[in-house]
């Protein structure tokens, strides 16, 4: 039987005294698209972090296609973290950014056959045309769509995303939505999304993990993503979309 | 013209500029790019610190200056590593420290500090054999770390990228720490301590402005290092002016060249 792409057992970690994250017990199968909600400081990037190998357990195991993060090859995982955290002062054009998905180091003089990758890369997400420009120089949904062509150009079977789509217009957030799902469609890849969006959560997912340090809620989204998980790790709801209250959505539950 | 280069301590100082030039503005690209461009003062004077303690220890300066420095640097790494402190903080305090050791050595001493003087300011016409070997022998360990600097560029655009895609990015800043640490001492005997820092900085910070890739980057900045290496030794000995003086004008003037056709 083939293990979950990722598992997580009795997780905790801890920065000081201070618990991160703790006790999470979950396993996503393979092909599933999980989304990650939950409010500012819940943990969800550290969890990403966990699962890439980056962030040190205080407690429980963690496996990636059934090895220690640590020791699955990175080339098999690709990972989009937040573009705020991105600095755009660095001399690259947007290319040598999506080669640098494949080769695990920054890319020098770019040969013919990894040009002709990059741009296979860029045209699965429309923006071949941005091959060439700075990476300075470009809006936030064309560095979102370059980072998505990054992700893909190693064709990694796990791919974490950190708030994808921040910063995109609606257009924008659907055509790289429509990408990954016909990416996971054609590779059985599975996607871990960290989303501050419910809906996105709720229609595109085929789990959802609520955290805010510990896990509230996890299993598919009309059993995880109800009202009183959200309002236990948010603590109150806020404006709620009229439709995550229809049919289906949380508010039923 | 050309005369000036048939003689032999021309011929060195030439060839020892070139390789300091070239050590100095391929480390200096990663130095500006992290926004490091204080640690090249620092250990500059974490050297002056090992020089002083090889002259009261009476052995070849530099050769007390290299572990001394070394050290120094793998100390800030360190701190920088394990601290939330920054960069320029961590460096601030060593440089400090180094500087006071150079000053109590020296005190230590009580002999009259020509060397020490020499150190400071460079001596690019007085550069010897030893140096020249000692140069060339940093640029061949620079060259055969080539390899790295793939990954050293990852790490310098997102370290949590490089680390998720397997760089091992702590092990990789020791390593280009300890090389940067030994291009500033051969440097500083060449260019003196006060100048080593502008040797790290200048040159990457032209070729900055104009380059749109970091791989361009890199070859310009070591174009500019050499080139205006040998163009400022030249105008200094036309005009009997310091070399080390007139090597940073003429890196200065690369730097105002970029500013004015940048992009």
């Amino acid at each position: 039987m083939k293990p979950p792409a990722v598992e997580a057992e009795g997780v905790s970690v801890r920065a000081g005294e201070h618990f991160i994250l703790e006790d999470l017990d979950f396993a996503v199968p393979e092909g599933a698209l999980l989304c990650i909600v939950g409010p500012n400081g819940a943990g969800k990037t550290t969890l990403l972090r966990v699962f890439l190998g980056l962030a040190p357990l205080h407690r429980g195991t963690v496996r990636v296609f059934g090895a220690p993060p640590g020791k699955t090859s990175a080339r098999r995982i690709a990972y989009v973290p937040q573009i705020k955290t991105l600095d755009r002062r660095f001399p690259s054009i947007a290319i040598e950014l999506v080669l640098s998905g494949l080769k695990g180091r920054w890319p020098g003089p770019v040969g013919r056959e990894e040009r002709e990758r990059g741009l296979a890369a860029l045209r699965l997400v429309a923006a071949e045309h941005l091959a060439r420009k700075p990476i300075a120089s470009l809006s936030g949904g064309e560095m979102q769509r370059v980072y998505l062509a990054r992700c893909l150009v190693g064709e990694p079977r796990l791919i974490l995303l950190d708030e994808p789509v921040t910063g995109i217009d609606a257009v924008g957030e659907q055509d790289f939505y429509a990408c990954l799902e016909n990416y996971r469609a054609e590779t059985r890849a599975t996607l871990l999304i960290v989303t501050h969006d419910w809906q996105v959560a709720s229609y595109h997912s085929s789990h959802v993990l609520v955290l805010n340090r510990r896990q509230i809620g996890f299993g598919p989204p009309a059993e995880a993503l109800t009202e009183n998980t959200l309002r236990r790790a948010y603590g109150h709801l806020g404006h709620m979309h009229d439709s995550l209250r229809g049919s289906g959505g949380p508010a039923d539950v | 013209m050309f005369e000036m280069w048939s003689f032999p301590f021309m011929q060195r100082a030439l060839l020892a500029g070139v390789l300091v030039g070239f050590l100095s503005s391929y480390f200096g690209v990663f130095i500006v790019q992290r926004g490091l461009s204080f640690l090249g003062s620092g250990l500059a004077h974490a050297a002056f610190g090992g020089v002083a303690l090889g002259l009261l220890l009476g052995v070849q300066p530099l050769w007390v200056a290299l572990p001394f420095t070394v050290l120094v640097a793998l100390a800030i790494t360190l701190v920088r590593d394990r601290t939330h402190l920054a960069g320029d903080t961590a460096t601030g305090i060593f440089f400090a420290v180094s500087v006071a050791l150079g000053v109590l050595f020296l005190a230590l001493r009580q002999r009259y500090t020509e060397d020490a003087f020499a150190l400071l300011f460079g001596s690019i016409l007085a550069v010897n054999a030893v140096d020249l070997w000692m140069s060339a022998g940093v640029a061949l360990l620079a060259l055969a770390a080539m390899p790295l600097w793939g990954r050293w560029a990852y790490a310098t655009f997102d370290r949590d990228l490089a680390e998720a895609d397997g760089v091992n990015v702590r092990r990789d800043d020791y390593v280009l720490s300890f090389l940067i640490a030994i291009a500033v001492v051969v440097a500083v005997k060449v260019v003196g301590i006060m100048l080593v820092a502008a040797f790290l900085v200048i040159p990457a910070a032209a070729a900055r402005l104009v380059a749109r890739t970091f791989f361009g980057m890199t070859l310009l900045s070591i174009a500019f290092g050499i080139l205006s290496t040998a163009v400022g030794l030249a105008v200094s000995y036309r005009l009997d002016v310091p070399s080390g003086a007139m090597i940073i004008f003429t890196q200065a003037a690369c730097f105002l060249l970029a500013l004015a056709i940048r992009r």
